[in-house]
Parts: structure tokens; C-alpha cells; sequence
């Protein structure tokens, strides 16, 4: 295809210049990721506002029918561009580019067509990506790429253990402040050049599931609720309205699969598309490689978690594929792809036998790996599962309603039919 | 003693049960949206009616009263759960429960693996949905149950929503069918919402026990759902309260305080915390002076005839109101009317006609024009000179208020149509899309549901100080917005100013998505009868920040405009019924069976006296002429035709059926060939009906997927009994690459849709269903890899076999593409010769299915041009840099077709973009195909589809684009625009 370029480029100067806004999506891991990035020498910052004015941005500068994450993101980044806060020729926007088959590698062009619209054309916007765009600026290195894993790595653990510590902490918010601390320290770490090495990780990774293995506990009924779907719904607070916290309210005891495993599966379809559809053996080799890497990451962490007993690990990404492949086709690999399906087979597994899938709006690969998969589940395993459709105009009642319902389905599961006794009469 | 009160979305309801846990107090009123209040008198009527009764445990449920009880922190039970306690306790033998309540539907599966389902959060078809259909035909839920039992005839409604519907009941009372057999469809179509929206997958059988307000209420509802799902329903005794008692039987509830409980929820009223948008007008002089600039846009609207006595006639029958207008030489109203239509126009236009010449005996018509929905109806039935498309009538009579008008925007009842002009000629037309639409009826019927009128309801929101701020999307999620806004204690003038403000940005960020208020243009004329509403006005006035032009008959524009363009084409007599013919008018409705051809269109045929017809519900001319359709231009047709050949050719292989759904439309040539070659015996389903999607309807997981993608369950439904050995539907991430752009994906609901129908479809699990991963894009491992697969179920076939079929395989599919490409520039080329427009309708493969297309190619061709698809002209244009990812075949072939219409030049080939609705990758296509069209001059016009059958809308659009382009080819300016948002 013509490879002529219609956008501005981030170039080398720019990197001394430029401050790099970026778009939250998981708090915990996008802190230690913009982290990595003033410590790899760009000058970056996280955007983390939540106001109504996001939204409404959104609905201004992309296609109202566009898929609810664009419109956030691209809200978030217009709103943070209108805020007088930055100089408009010095800023420049991150998103990442997948290339799949679903819209989402399309969100870049949807963001530069609302700064072209915006006059705003110059902004340029880095691709994080596999080769799709090239940026002088901004090259994934070595030392950047292995920072960027580790990041993502403890990003994971903070959140699993945090997750399953905070709903029987005895002092309440110790779990919190525990992520926040470690948070400080690894960047710190970091910036020192310590803590990404392979043998640097793994004792840091053993310190973080020690300290949280520390926290004093008290056995508390709960619920235990799995959270999938897709990949911004399901992590981020602004999307799912708060779905992590409207949950722990309702006294449940959250997993959300981590990040880690998604760049996994990323790496799988390489692989698994040339055994679908052929391809070179180097190629082949090449991306075996690329996933061996991201396995011995992984590795790590469940060594790490598996120590402490009182943790549930996450079932390797090789077991994770093998499951969940028995109800959907590996080669289903735009979104989410069978990645959601397998990790709704993976909580169930582990207990989370309830689960809210998080979808935006009319989500294309979600009619099929996210609510096309539930009845197979349900048959199998009885799952007790409820997609959940957030969008600017879902409201909040309703998607609390409906996860009400889910509840006091899991409750009576989990403690049978309570109705006020008395005896049995007509009326 | 327990209470349990449920708080619905439109009425509470609350039970006292005693300690044996019998019902022995129980009230039912609707709230009239003022729940705190209500809420709290109920529960002093309690106290007032069981004296002694001071605190018990009480328990609150309901959608509605989530966030009170929340709030107050009283306990809560989610109101499906408490059904499902109710249900356990009063009626345990029954298997499913279906309560449908005032915008909630829910079904709870209690037998086997226990479920529970409500309605996702775009699904009208509820009490709600009823409610808005009565106000809609002008009758109450009682009528309209009367009128359902008399009903002969069951006509097909979108069910998804309540607007899909209300665009198909208009289009059938505007077509003169019977209210009897609306009424009737509308409970069918209730019920298939119920169905589609929850059952998804899970057959409702056993014994069915029917809850909430519109089943108790209703007894035609119920009896359309024993018909649809085969069953016989039983709706039990306080089928109203099974919520209420259900939350009283919640366990473990403390104890309350009535009288106090009752202070704190009536307080709760008071609270104010919701999202809010700015005050509309901060003070009364600003509102005065506001009415004082808005004034001054009028003209005479009693005004005398003229010494010449000419007059001339305009009737605007539009979707919910019919306006009529007479002006005299110097263009002045001289007499109009607005009523509200209630369904048949022909009455209203008739009362017009004689008002007007008992008013003006001397009066001699000089010319009468029809347009809006009801314009063929009317000019058939009154004889008219002539019908002018919508767009053009409100066009005329904008320029008769600010000659340099450059916008103009309309919201009507249900329709938002805007469009800019560009050197004197109609440039850009936005229509709202089916999903939007609705916008003015809206506000009109929730001003019905709250009890006041709309003017009275608009009112209200005037001085409001701080209106709930309702976002901009489809009207059926603001039910819910208001509902939560509501919930949050917004008071009604509040909700009037935020449903205004909502109007208002729907019709700027959903239709016309302008970034900036300076892409309007600089002369902004508003009307329609939605702009009368001052609340409207201004909201559209804060948003935009621009001062607009709204004539003072902002209402009757589309009549006046027919009537000057009466006047303007110089017609000096018409051919009116007078006074004499009118007094003999005859209407009668009568339906037929078209026997023209295997289509069997049911025809609505208006009889006139004197012979004068009017036939609707046809797809073709075929009815009116009595002539087959014949050679016309359409590739479409041709494609379809080129597909049927595709024959099964018996083999001694076995069978494979093959669904004729979404990209098989494009891919059956290719496995046609391959199968057959290899000694297989290819059949394929039927052509899709709309009884094909309601035959596969309960195995469809989620009911937001596009209709071509629903069609398929049915498909593959006819194809479990049509003897196959094996059903193909492979999965395929990759589409054949043609070079156009980035990548050649398949969108992921084409790719992996098969993944769906294995796990949905619950006969095939004892059937051979071949749905592997496939990869034509590489036609070098493709042998050995379907080697592989076939050897799954078939004894295994020999390479060399596979190879020699494979060949053939893919010789056919660009054997077959290039005869489409051949026949769609021969019928280019004859069509330009002849001086015929051409349409290039841009979709994707299976957009041909007549069922998904609803006959837009017909319907093209009998406007009169040629149409040809975008797979012919694709092969046209050079590769080109597109602003987005150019990843998916489909759409690579959409965009090399927009670009072809750019280089192309002439003026009268265009394009328009077919959509479906739900097609999540076409929000990014769509704004592309527009940007390269609009980049080079042209107009891009888009018409959204999905169950939908109301060609109507698309009628005009089609026509509004050919006028627009005569227009700018008349006016001799060169077709180069700049594009607007």
C-alpha cells in the first residue's frame, strides 16, 4: 500500500521537547509505565481526570456509533488539550495500535481526525506498535521494551494480590497503600537500572507477594466475582464506571487476569496463524521466541504468588490457551478473541464462578467471544455470568441493576434460597 | 407484619403482609414520576389503614428505587430476585416466569439450571413501548387491546425499539391498514422483542407464568405470547404485586420506623444531585427579549387573495402531523391548518380542502402540491398537480424568509433532517439515522405520560434552574437517563429543560456531529414543529452559540414550501377536486396478495371515487403497471442472478449445505466450484424471509448484532432439515487480498460468527458442522490445509484432488467478480448514454439479500437510475492513502469506489453507503467514505438499515440526492464544496 504519510511524525527533536500525554487505562500499571518513560528520557504524563467533560468531548469529535473506549480516550485527550494546562506546540499523544481485525487499530486515525477537526493537525501521535507506523522519536529499544515488561509484569501482581488481600484487610485501605508504596519504590527502582532484570524481578516479585501475604486478614463472606472483557472496559474505572469499587461495596471479592496475558495472546497469534494458514519457518521461529520471552515473565510472577499460600495464581498461559480453545477456535483472534473466553474458563476454575463481562456498546468481537460463549459456559460449568453494555448513554442504574441481579443469584448459589420463614399459605 | 414496596419505573406498588405471609393491604398507582412523594403518602396510607401499625421490616425493590433505598439506606432486594422469591413461595410449580413491567422485561428460567434475564439497556419493548404506541395511534391500552381482538391480519413490526417501530407503524397507517391489525402487530412485536432479547438461546416451554402490568392488564398480549411460543400462559392473582411481596419476604430485615421512614423518603424529593446542564434563560428579561428578536421573522398568515384570485396549495402530510397551507401571488398565507395525524391523513387533508372553499368560494387553485411521507397518498387521492420531495418544499420556503440561508434544520416528529446550501442549491443532506430518530414524538409522548401537553411540558423547562443534563443518544436510553435523573431528584421543569437540551443535541452531535458551530454555516433557518417549543429554540441557540432565523410558521414550512413551489414551477391551473368532487369523496382500504411474482408483496390498495388508486406495501412497479419489472439497470439484480445459477450438481461425496448469509453471498462461487469438484453435492438455504430470522430468533445470544448476522441462525435452522451430511460455515479472519489497502480482514462478526452458531445452535451438536479456521488469502497452503480439516469428517481426499478443485476454485471467484465488474460497467455506460443517473450503492457482499436491503435497489431503479455495486467499480482507482487503517476487504472495496466517483467526474454517477444497523466497523468506514467524498466535491449520502421496512425515508433521501444534483448541474457551479463537520 502506499506508504506515503498523512500524519506528523514524533521526531528526535521532539523528544527533548515534547511531553508525552498519555491516556490512562489501568491505573496501577499505567503509573509504572509512564514511569518507565520519564526514565528512558521522555518527558510524559498521565492523564487520570474522570470528569463529565470527558464524555461530552468525546460525543463532539468521534462517531457517536465508534466503540465507548475511543470515545473516552480521545474525550480524555481533547479535554486535557483544552485545558490550558499544556502548550499546544509542544505536547505529543501515545495510543496504542494493535493491527487486528477489530476497530480498535483504528482509534489513532479516529484521534487525528479529531485534532485535524480541532486544528489541532500538528499534535503528532505515536504508535505503539509491531511495525504499523514509524516514529524517528520514538523507537521501542531494548532498555525501553524490557522496563515497559517489567512494568506491566509488577503492574499484574500489585493488582491480583491487592485484589485478593483488600476484602479481608483488618485495616482498612492498608492493601491500597501497600500497591501505592511499591508503586514509588520499583519506579525508583527503576530509575536506578535496577529491578528489570530477569534475577532482579524475581526476588522483587517474592518481596511483593511476602508483603502482601503480611497484611493482617480476617475471613469475611464475600462473593467472588470475575471481571473480563474488553480490555478498556474491563480495566478502567472512567469506562466501567467504577465496576471494581461498586463491586467491593457490594462485598465481593474481585479477579481481574492481568495485562500480562493479553500481550500474550497477542504473541500466540503470531504463532498460531502460521499454523493455521502457513508461513515461513523463520517467521514462525521468530514469534516462538517472542512468546518464550513473555512465558518466562510470567513464569515469574506465579512462582512468585504460588509461594504464598493463601494466593490464587493464575493458571499458566499455556494452560489458559489449552482450556479455553476447547469452547472457542484458537485462530478467533480480533479483540479480545478467544483470550475472554479462556479467562472466563479460568475464573471459573479458580472459584469465580460469577463473572461480569464488560463490553462497550455494540462490540463486534463480543457477540461472539464475550456473550456468544455464555451459554456453552453455563452448560458446562453453570457459570452465573452477565454482559454488562457500558456507553455514554447506558446509565449507571441499570448496569447496577442488572449486576444486583447476578449477586443475588451468586448468594443464593452460595447459600441456597433465603426466604423470611413462616409457614407456606395461599393468598 | 412485613411492607414490601416496589418502585417501578412508571408505578409503585407496595404490600402489607402478615405474619402467616398473606397479602392483607395492597395499593397500585402510577407515580406520575414523582416517586418520593408518592412513595411516602403510600406508606401513610398504611398507617392510616392498619392502625396499630408503627414499625415493621420494609423492604424496597423495583429499577426505580435502587438509588432511594441507596440513598436512605433501607434494604434493598434487586426486583428480579424478589420475583423469584415470589414465585419460589405462591407458585412453585411453574417453569418460567415472564413479567414484563413499565420499561423493564424480564424472564427468569426456573426449572434446570436456574436464569435470570432483563432486557439489555436497548430494548423498548415493554409497558413503555405499548404506552408510546397508544399515544401514537391517539387511543389507550385498553383500546388498543379491544381493537387487538378484532384484528384479521398480523403485519411484521421491528421489534428491537420502540422508534424502528413507530417508523413501521407509520409507514402501515399511512398505507391505510387497519388500527385492528396494528394494535394486534404491536402486541406480536412485543412479544418477539421478549423473545430475541431474552430467551437468547433458551426455548421458553412448560409452564409460563405471566407478571407484571401490561400482562395483567392486557389479555391480547398474553394471548400473542401463548400463540408465538406454542404454550398456554396462566397470569395468577395479584399478578401486579409479585415484586412487592417478593421484597417483603426478603429475609433478615430490620425493623423501620414507619412515620419516620416516610419523612425521610418525602425529603428525599428534595435532594438534588444529578448531572445538570445551564439554566436556558437565567431571568425573564432575557426570555423577553429572546421573544422579541424571534418575532420578526413572520409573514402574513391571514393575508386576502389577490385581485388575480389565483391560489396555490401545499400539503405537508408528514409522519405525525398534517399541515396544509394556501397562499396568494405575493406568496402570503392566505389560510393553513396543523392538526396532529392520527394515521389516516385523507380525512384531515379532505376536512382542509372543504374549509377552505366554504372560505374562499372565489378562489381559483392555480397549482397544488404534495409533500412528507403521506405525499403520493394525498396527491393520488385529491388529485394534485404535483409531489415535491421534502427537502426541496422546506428548501423554498426557507429562502422566502432569509434568501442567503446557508442551513436549515428541521426536527419534525420523528424525523431530524437538516441540509446545507451551497450556491443556491442543496449540498449536504442529513437525515437522522433510524436509531435516533423520534426526537419530537418523543418529547410528545413523555409530556403524555406525565399528564400535560407539549407546549405546557416544554414550558416548564423554561426558567428551570438547573436541567438534568440527559447526553445525546438514542431516545429509548433516555428513558432511562430520566429515569435515573429521577431517581436523583430532579423535579419535572427540570426534566422538561433537559429532554429540550437532549433534543437538541441529538439532532447536533448524532446527526449532523459538527465539531464547531461555524460548520453550520452563518444563516441558520430552524423550523418544524419541534423548533416551536422556545426551550428547543434556545437550547439550539446556547449550543450552537449562533443566533438562527425561526419563522413564526416554523411549523407549516414544509406546506408553505410545497405551495411556493407550486407556485414557482408557474402553474396556472390545477388539477384539484373542487368543492363539487370533494362533496362525492370516497376512501376505501382494501389489502391483496400480489401474484406478480414469487416476492407475494401484501398490497394496500387505497380506492378512490372515480377510479383514482393508490397501492402501497409493493417492492416494484409491477402491481401499478402490471409490467415485470423488466431490463432495468441494476446490478444487484444481476448478482443475485449470477449466484442462483449455482446449482447443487449431485455427487458421490456426500452433501454439504452451505447458509446463504453474510460472506457467502460473495464466497459461494469459490466453495460452489471447490465442492462440487470434488464430488460433493452443494445445497444451499433458501433466500432469507423474515421468516428465516424469526425461525433461527430464539438461538441468537445478543440482540445488538447486526440483522445480516441474526438471519443466519434461521439459515442455518433450514439447513438442519434440508439432508445435509454436513453444514459449511468456516471461520475466516482473512479475506482474499485485492491489493487495496493495509490488510484484508474480514469484520470479526463475518470472521467468527460460525464460533457463534456452534455454541448457540443447540442441534448441531449431533450434527457435522465444518466452522475451522480457513485461510483463502493463501491459495498456496490453502490444499493441504483443507486437506487437513475435510479429513476431520470425510474419509480423506487426495492431494492431488484437493489442488486440481482448489484451482478451479479460485478461477471461479475471479471469473465471477469479473463478469460482475463487466455487467456493472456495461450498465454504466448505458446508463450514461441514455442520460439515466447512476447510483453506485456501496455495501458489502451480502447487502444484495433482498430480505437485509429491503428492495433499496428497486426502489433506486423505479426513481429512475441505473444501479451498479461497489465491487464493479472497485478495480477502477489506483491505491490511494486513506486517512484510516484500510484493513478489511470489504471496506477497502467501499472506499476505491468513493474515490472512483472523485476521479470519475460526472456529476450523476454518486454514491450512496449502505449501512447495517449495529455495524460497529462502519463508524469508522463511513466518516472515511464521506471525507473522500466530500474532499472532492460530492455528496455523500447514507442510508442506515435493519429490520426496518419502511422505504419511506429512503425514498427521500434518494430523491433529495438527485434533486440536489440537478440543482447544482441546473445552477451551472462547478460540483466543489468544502465539507462540512
Amino acid at each position: 500500500m502506499s506508504k506515503q504519510r498523512l500524519w506528523p511524525e514524533f521526531t528526535a527533536e521532539m523528544k527533548k521537547t515534547h511531553t508525552i500525554l498519555i491516556p490512562d487505562m489501568a491505573s496501577i500499571h499505567f503509573e509504572l509505565i509512564k514511569n518507565v518513560f520519564l526514565n528512558c528520557g521522555y518527558k510524559a504524563e498521565l492523564l487520570t481526570s474522570t470528569d463529565q467533560s470527558i464524555i461530552d468531548k468525546g460525543l463532539k469529535y468521534v462517531h457517536n456509533d465508534t466503540c465507548f473506549p475511543a470515545l473516552l480516550v480521545i474525550g480524555q485527550i481533547m479535554d486535557a488539550l483544552h485545558s490550558g494546562k499544556y502548550d499546544l506546540n509542544r505536547v505529543a499523544l501515545i495510543m496504542p495500535q494493535t493491527g487486528g481485525g477489530c476497530r480498535a487499530s483504528n482509534y489513532i486515525h479516529l484521534l487525528r481526525r479529531a485534532l485535524k477537526a480541532d486544528g489541532l493537525g500538528h499534535i503528532p501521535v505515536i504508535s505503539i506498535s509491531y511495525g504499523i507506523e514509524k516514529h524517528s522519536g520514538f523507537k521501542l529499544t531494548l532498555p525501553l521494551v524490557r522496563r515497559g515488561l517489567a512494568a506491566l509484569v509488577y503492574g499484574d501482581i500489585l493488582m491480583l494480590l491487592s485484589n485478593q488481600t483488600r476484602p479481608y484487610e483488618v485495616k482498612p485501605g492498608e492493601s491500597d497503600a501497600l500497591v501505592q508504596s511499591w508503586v514509588e519504590r520499583l519506579s525508583e527502582l527503576m530509575r536506578q537500572g535496577e529491578a528489570y532484570s530477569r534475577r532482579d524481578m524475581a526476588k522483587w516479585l517474592d518481596n511483593i507477594a511476602a508483603s502482601f501475604a503480611a497484611i493482617e486478614r480476617t475471613p469475611r463472606d464475600v462473593v467472588k466475582v470475575g471481571i473480563v472483557g474488553e480490555i478498556y472496559m474491563k480495566y478502567s474505572p472512567l469506562g466501567n464506571n467504577h465496576l471494581e469499587k461498586f463491586l467491593a461495596s457490594q462485598g465481593c471479592e474481585v479477579m481481574v487476569p492481568g495485562l500480562l496475558g493479553f500481550l500474550l495472546y497477542c504473541a500466540v497469534n503470531g504463532v498460531v496463524n502460521i499454523e493455521l494458514y502457513g508461513g515461513a519457518w523463520l517467521n514462525r521461529s521468530i514469534r516462538t521466541t517472542a512468546v518464550n520471552i513473555l512465558l518466562s515473565y510470567e513464569d515469574m510472577l506465579i512462582k512468585a504468588v504460588e509461594k504464598q499460600e493463601i494466593f490464587t495464581a493464575p493458571w499458566p498461559h499455556k494452560k489458559l490457551f489449552r482450556e479455553g480453545t476447547k469452547i472457542i477456535g484458537p485462530g478467533c483472534k480480533m479483540g479480545e478473541g478467544w483470550l475472554l473466553t479462556a479467562e472466563m474458563v479460568e475464573l471459573i476454575h479458580h472459584g469465580y464462578r460469577n463473572i461480569v463481562c464488560a463490553q462497550p456498546f455494540a462490540c463486534l468481537p463480543n457477540h461472539i467471544v464475550g456473550k456468544g460463549m455464555i451459554r456453552r459456559l453455563r452448560e458446562l460449568y453453570g457459570a452465573n455470568i452477565v454482559a454488562i453494555d457500558y456507553d455514554p448513554g447506558a446509565t449507571r442504574v441499570n448496569q447496577e441493576n442488572r449486576i444486583k441481579l447476578m449477586l443475588a443469584v451468586a448468594r443464593e448459589e452460595k447459600d441456597g434460597l433465603k426466604v423470611h420463614s413462616g409457614r407456606p399459605v395461599s393468598i | 407484619m412485613r411492607i414490601g414496596l416496589d418502585v417501578g419505573s412508571t408505578t409503585l406498588k407496595c404490600v402489607v403482609v402478615d405474619d402467616n405471609q398473606k397479602i392483607i393491604y395492597r395499593q397500585y398507582r402510577r407515580h406520575l414520576s414523582q416517586i418520593a412523594e408518592k412513595a411516602a403518602d403510600m406508606l401513610e396510607e398504611i398507617m392510616a389503614e392498619l392502625p396499630g401499625l408503627a414499625s415493621c421490616p420494609v423492604c424496597i425493590s423495583g429499577s426505580a428505587g435502587m438509588g432511594l433505598a441507596e440513598a436512605l439506606d433501607i434494604p434493598f432486594t434487586q426486583e428480579v430476585y424478589a420475583t423469584r422469591i415470589a414465585v419460589g413461595r405462591l407458585q412453585p410449580d411453574f417453569d418460567t416466569v415472564i413479567e414484563l413491567g413499565g420499561e423493564d422485561a424480564k424472564i427468569l428460567f426456573l426449572t434446570g439450571a436456574m436464569e435470570v434475564r432483563m432486557n439489555g439497556s436497548c430494548a423498548g419493548g415493554t409497558g413503555a413501548f405499548i404506552d408510546q404506541m397508544a399515544t401514537l395511534l391517539g387511543i389507550s391500552t385498553d383500546d388498543m387491546n379491544e381493537l387487538a381482538s378484532r384484528s384479521g391480519r398480523v403485519h411484521s413490526i421491528a421489534s428491537r425499539c420502540g422508534v424502528f417501530a413507530k417508523s413501521d407503524i407509520q409507514a402501515l397507517l399511512n398505507q391505510g391498514t387497519t388500527r385492528e391489525d396494528i394494535a394486534a402487530s404491536i402486541f406480536y412485536a412485543v412479544v418477539n422483542q421478549a423473545v430475541a432479547g431474552l430467551a437468547q438461546g433458551r426455548e421458553i416451554k412448560g409452564n409460563v407464568l405471566y407478571l407484571g402490568g401490561p400482562l395483567t392488564f392486557l389479555p391480547q398480549l398474553r394471548l400473542a405470547f401463548d400463540k408465538v411460543l406454542g404454550v398456554t400462559g396462566f397470569c395468577p392473582e395479584n399478578s401486579l404485586y409479585y415484586v412487592a411481596y417478593g421484597s417483603a419476604l426478603t429475609p433478615e430485615l430490620p425493623c423501620l420506623d414507619l412515620r419516620k421512614t416516610a419523612g425521610k423518603i418525602r425529603r428525599y424529593g428534595s435532594v438534588s444531585g444529578y448531572r445538570q446542564s445551564e439554566p436556558l434563560f437565567a431571568s425573564m428579561e432575557e426570555y423577553n427579549s429572546f421573544l422579541e428578536r424571534h418575532s420578526k421573522s413572520k409573514i402574513a398568515v391571514d393575508a386576502r387573495l389577490t385581485p388575480s384570485k389565483r391560489a396555490w396549495i401545499g400539503i405537508d402530510a408528514g409522519s405525525t402531523t398534517v399541515k396544509c397551507v394556501a397562499i396568494n401571488e405575493d406568496g402570503e398565507i392566505i389560510f393553513s391548518r396543523y392538526t396532529a395525524n392520527s394515521g389516516n391523513p385523507v380525512p384531515l387533508v379532505k376536512g382542509f380542502l372543504t374549509e377552505f372553499y366554504e372560505e374562499f368560494p372565489d378562489a381559483i387553485v392555480a397549482g397544488a402540491t404534495s409533500t412528507g411521507y403521506g405525499e403520493e397518498i394525498i396527491k393520488n387521492a385529491f388529485s394534485l398537480d404535483m409531489g415535491v420531495v421534502e427537502t426541496i418544499a422546506h428548501f423554498t420556503a426557507a429562502r422566502a424568509f432569509d434568501p442567503e440561508v446557508d442551513f436549515i434544520i428541521d426536527i419534525g416528529g420523528q424525523d431530524i433532517k437538516c441540509f446545507k446550501i451551497r450556491n443556491g442549491a442543496i449540498d449536504n443532506i442529513f437525515l437522522n439515522e433510524a436509531c435516533s430518530s423520534g426526537c419530537g414524538s418523543f418529547l410528545q409522548s413523555f409530556a403524555g405520560a406525565l399528564g400535560y401537553s407539549p407546549a405546557e411540558f416544554a414550558a416548564l423547562g423554561l426558567f428551570a434552574k438547573a436541567p438534568v443534563d440527559l447526553g445525546s443518544r438514542c431516545t429509548v436510553f433516555m428513558n432511562s437517563s430520566v429515569k435515573q435523573a429521577q431517581k436523583d431528584g430532579a423535579d419535572l421543569s427540570c426534566i422538561s429543560a433537559g429532554l429540550s437540551i437532549s433534543v437538541v443535541k441529538n439532532a447536533l452531535y448524532k446527526v449532523i456531529r459538527v465539531a464547531r458551530p461555524s460548520d453550520l454555516g452563518e444563516h441558520i433557518v430552524v423550523q418544524g414543529g419541534t423548533f416551536m417549543s422556545d426551550a428547543v429554540l434556545r437550547s439550539f441557540e446556547l449550543e450552537t452559540g449562533r443566533r438562527v432565523t425561526r419563522p413564526t410558521i416554523a411549523g407549516l414550512m414544509g406546506a408553505y414550501g410545497a405551495a411556493l413551489y407550486a407556485k414557482e414551477n408557474g402553474l396556472l391551473g390545477s388539477t384539484i377536486l373542487g368543492p363539487a368532487e370533494l362533496r362525492n369523496f370516497k376512501h376505501q382500504v382494501r389489502t391483496a396478495n400480489c401474484g406478480g411474482c414469487t416476492n407475494n408483496c401484501r398490497l394496500t390498495v387505497n380506492i378512490f371515487d372515480g377510479g383514482r388508486r393508490y397501492i402501497s406495501g409493493n417492492r416494484c412497479e409491477r402491481p401499478l403497471t402490471g409490467k415485470a419489472p423488466g431490463e432495468r439497470l441494476n446490478l444487484y439484480e444481476y448478482k443475485l442472478q449470477l449466484l442462483s445459477e449455482y446449482r447443487p450438481v449431485p455427487g458421490h461425496r456426500g452433501i454439504i449445505g452451505i447458509p446463504m448469509g453474510l460472506n457467502m453471498y460473495e464466497m459461494l462461487p469459490f466453495w460452489h466450484r471447490f465442492f462440487t469438484a470434488l464430488g460433493f453435492e452443494v445445497r444451499t438455504s433458501p433466500e432469507s424471509t423474515r421468516q428465516t430470522y424469526f425461525l433461527g430468533q430464539h438461538t441468537i445470544p445478543s440482540d445488538t448484532v447486526c440483522y445480516p448476522a441474526k438471519l443466519i441462525h434461521g439459515h442455518i435452522c433450514q439447513l438442519l432439515e434440508s439432508g445435509c451430511d454436513a453444514i459449511f460455515y468456516p471461520c475466516l479472519s482473512y479475506n482474499f487480498d485485492e491489493g487495496l489497502g493495509d490488510n484484508h480482514y474480514n469484520c470479526p462478526v463475518v470472521a467468527y460468527y460460525p464460533e457463534v452458531i456452534a455454541n448457540n445452535v443447540h442441534a448441531l451438536d449431533d450434527k457435522k458442522f465444518i466452522y475451522d479456521y480457513i485461510g483463502i488469502h493463501r491459495p498456496r497452503d490453502f490444499p493441504k490445509k483443507i486437506q487437513a480439516i475435510l479429513a476431520k469428517y470425510f474419509p480423506e481426499i487426495p492431494l492431488k484432488e484437493i489442488k486440481k478443485a482448489a484451482k478451479l476454485a479460485y478461477a471461479e471467484n475471479d471469473a465471477f467478480l469479473a463478469k460482475v465488474r463487466a455487467k456493472g460497467k456495461e450498465i454504466l455506460a448505458t446508463a450514461r448514454s441514455q442520460g439515466m443517473p447512476v447510483i453506485v450503492l456501496a455495501g458489502r457482499p451480502y447487502h444484495l439479500d433482498p430480505e437485509i436491503n429491503h428492495g433499496i435497489d428497486e426502489l433506486i431503479c423505479d426513481i429512475g437510475a441505473a444501479v451498479i455495486s461497489e465491487d464493479s467499480v472497485s478495480d477502477m482507482v489506483d491505491p490511494f492513502p486513506t486517512t484510516v487503517l484500510n484493513q478489511w476487504t470489504y471496506h477497502a472495496r467501499m472506499y476505491a469506489a468513493a474515490k472512483f466517483i472523485v476521479e470519475n467526474g460526472d456529476p450523476d454517477v454518486n454514491l450512496v453507503q449502505l449501512v447495517s444497523f449495529g455495524c460497529g466497523v462502519d463508524a469508522v468506514t463511513t466518516d472515511e467514505v464521506r471525507s473522500i467524498l466530500e474532499d472532492g466535491g460530492r455528496i455523500y449520502t447514507q442510508i442506515k438499515i435493519d429490520e426496518i421496512t419502511n422505504l419511506g425515508a429512503v425514498r427521500i433521501r434518494i430523491r433529495s440526492l438527485l434533486a440536489a444534483v440537478k440543482h447544482k448541474k441546473g445552477s451551472g457551479e462547478n460540483v466543489k464544496t468544502a465539507a462540512l463537520a
